[in-house]
């Protein structure tokens, strides 16, 4: 496949044409290139390391966002065995923007359910650009009960602009459905392993999102408001997103920073596209590690602990005096 | 813009910055429905609510559990929480001088206010979020507050009741204001496995953070007459389904045809109404 590179990578992009040439040349001629071409793609290396040492969070949104970034299905196929996807709320329909389903880790029966794009425009349009519907969040939320029922962990994989703004949405609900899995996430009696693979779009990416873990592959992004969303509100100005990317801390580094994610999931250079076999080997470390962790605490153990996670959440300062009496 | 206002001079366009619709602070106030000129006091006596139409104007926090609170007992909960800038979030204004301009338009450090009291004798904790502070937004002190509320009510096993009214989460705090909406949630799932009933009132605006977490969660979810109510904005909805939105979308009389409330309380009755629920929900006779 073709490597698709964003404004900030061009440098590397000429490189990787140049290689492309050179080998192009190679192979059709009797001079031997391989020296120049491995110099120059040792060079690229190089350059692809050092931009990608010092990203700004606009460019690292950029990245979760990026055309070719590997979505759910993807690492399924590479994580999991004997995936069997499950449909529909039993409600209203079958939201495409979710997907769900039995599969096995390790041989282990689990529940995986996640938010898909979709590649391809007549696919991105089926799967609404993964921005989900109420019907959506209630299958997850079905899918979720039923593993709690059958005692297998799960897994939610996060990668959505946002729950879907459109008058069908509310009018079936869509606050409640949100509101919904908040709720029942809290108490839900198994282990729930949270990673945010591309963008996690606030309220849309929260109603799958609460767990006893919360990771986050390295380029991807968690934040309440889309940064031209903030942009607009703010400066008036779509255009001010970068700025706004900045200043909203959406960056897995910033959020490990202030504890509101467990674990930060490294990227092969140059982002998770560029390698989706080794991204996917690191992530299947990453959820048998949490697992590991998580599958032998009692479920009481494990609800306080995920109540407790939940409660820690905000900075506030606190005064002496507890309780006042009131004046109206 | 029209060709028109193109061709004057950028002085003398209007675009966007007329004058600010504010009603002065006098003795008469314009109904927004109706268009009535009413008197201030008279309309304050009448819970601001518009005498000629039932318009149900936005009420303050603290007037509003003036209202629905017995006179006495009242005692504040997390009155001693304030907000904290951990991002030092900076746009156009610093996050830490907007909390002080808000603090001066309203006397309040946050947008959530507590009270435990009594209704009708009833012991119960009431909260009702100050739109004017930031948009009723949603942060770290205002989910704190809540959950103190419910820890409160958990502890003396007596009811909850919220007023909503707010835009959702308050974007100078980052993600911490999404988690605030799980944070509230679990919160509010712990008072329902205690059985404890919460009553969650919509008020004129519910949207967002706050519309898809606490406000969605009642035992029963009760609304006032055409309260805005939903997740997403409906201007953000127009841009992206490209149509006009029809009359009356989200508001409280759409939601209870949709089945997403129980019912529509006007603010004269709501001491009455929720007094009596909470009495069956609770055996009391």
């Amino acid at each position: 496949m073709k490597l698709n590179f964003l404004d900030f990578e061009q440098p590397i992009a000429e490189l990787e044409a140049k290689i492309e040439e050179l080998r192009f040349v190679d192979s059709d001629n009797a001079i031997n290139l391989s020296d120049e071409i491995s110099r120059i793609e040792a060079k690229s290396r190089k350059l692809t390391e050092s931009i990608f040492a010092s990203l700004t969070s606009w460019q690292i949104s950029q990245l979760a966002r990026h055309p070719q970034r590997p979505q759910m299905p993807q690492y399924v196929e590479r994580i999991f065995t004997d995936f069997e996807e499950l449909h529909g709320d039993r409600c209203f329909g079958d939201d495409a923007a979710v997907i769900g389903g039995t599969a096995r880790l390790e041989g282990r029966p689990v529940m995986l359910i996640g938010t898909v794009k979709g590649v391809d425009t007549k696919e991105k349009v089926r799967r609404n650009f993964g921005m989900p519907r109420p019907e959506g969040y209630r299958k997850a939320l079905r899918l979720m009960q039923m593993a709690e029922r059958f005692r297998l962990p799960i897994f939610t994989f996060i990668d959505t602009p946002g729950a879907y703004p459109g008058v069908g949405a509310e009018e079936r609900g869509q606050s409640e459905a949100i509101a919904r899995n908040l709720f029942a996430m809290s108490t839900l009696q198994t282990p729930i392993i949270c990673t945010v693979i591309g963008e996690g779009g606030s309220g849309g990416a929260l109603a799958i999102g609460v767990g006893d873990r919360v990771l986050m592959l390295q380029y991807s992004t968690y934040s309440v408001i889309s940064p031209e969303g903030c942009a607009s509100i703010l400066w008036k100005s779509a255009a001010k997103a970068p700025e706004a990317a900045e200043i909203m801390a959406i960056t897995s580094e910033r959020l490990k920073g202030f504890g509101l994610i467990d674990e930060i999931i490294p990227e092969p250079l140059g982002g998770a596209h560029r390698d989706v076999d080794a991204m996917a080997r690191e992530i299947k470390r990453a959820l048998l590690a949490s697992l590991g962790e998580l599958k032998n605490t009692p479920t009481e153990k494990l609800l306080s602990m995920r109540y407790e996670r939940l409660m820690h959440f905000g900075t506030y300062q606190e005064s002496a005096n507890k309780t006042t009496t009131l004046m109206m | 813009m029209s060709w028109f206002e193109k061709l004057l001079p950028s002085k003398i366009r209007t675009e966007g910055n007329g004058p600010k619709k504010t009603v002065p602070e006098g003795l008469w106030t314009k109904c927004e429905s109706c268009a009535s000129v009413l008197f201030r006091t008279e309309l304050e006596r009448n819970l601001d609510v518009c005498p000629k139409c039932n318009h149900h104007m936005r009420i303050g926090a603290r007037q509003r559990l003036d209202h629905f609170l017995d006179a006495e007992p009242r005692t504040e909960i997390g009155a001693e929480l304030a907000p904290v800038d951990a991002l030092k979030f900076r746009d156009s204004k610093r996050y830490k001088d907007r909390l002080t301009q808000a603090h001066k338009d309203t006397g309040e450090n946050d947008a959530l206010i507590v009270v435990r009291g009594k209704l009708k004798g009833m012991p119960l904790v009431a909260c009702a979020f100050e739109f004017r502070f930031m948009g009723g937004s949603m942060g770290a002190v205002v989910g704190e507050r809540f959950v103190r509320a419910v820890n409160h009510c958990l502890e003396q096993r007596i009811p909850l009741v919220c007023f909503s009214a707010s835009g959702g989460a308050r974007m100078q705090e980052g993600l911490f204001s999404l988690m605030q909406m799980a944070k509230t949630s679990a919160a509010l799932a712990r008072l329902s496995e205690r059985g404890i009933p919460f009553i969650s009132v919509l008020t004129d605006p519910t949207m967002g953070g706050v519309s898809a977490s606490l406000a969605m969660l009642g035992d029963v979810n009760v609304a006032e007459p055409k309260a805005l109510i939903g997740f997403a904005g409906p201007r953000v909805i127009e841009q992206t389904v490209r149509e006009v939105l029809p009359e009356g979308f989200q508001r409280a009389e759409f939601l209870m045809e949709h089945g997403t409330i129980d019912m529509i309380v006007n603010r004269h009755d709501m001491r009455d109404r929720i007094a009596r629920l909470l009495a069956m929900l609770t055996h009391q006779s």
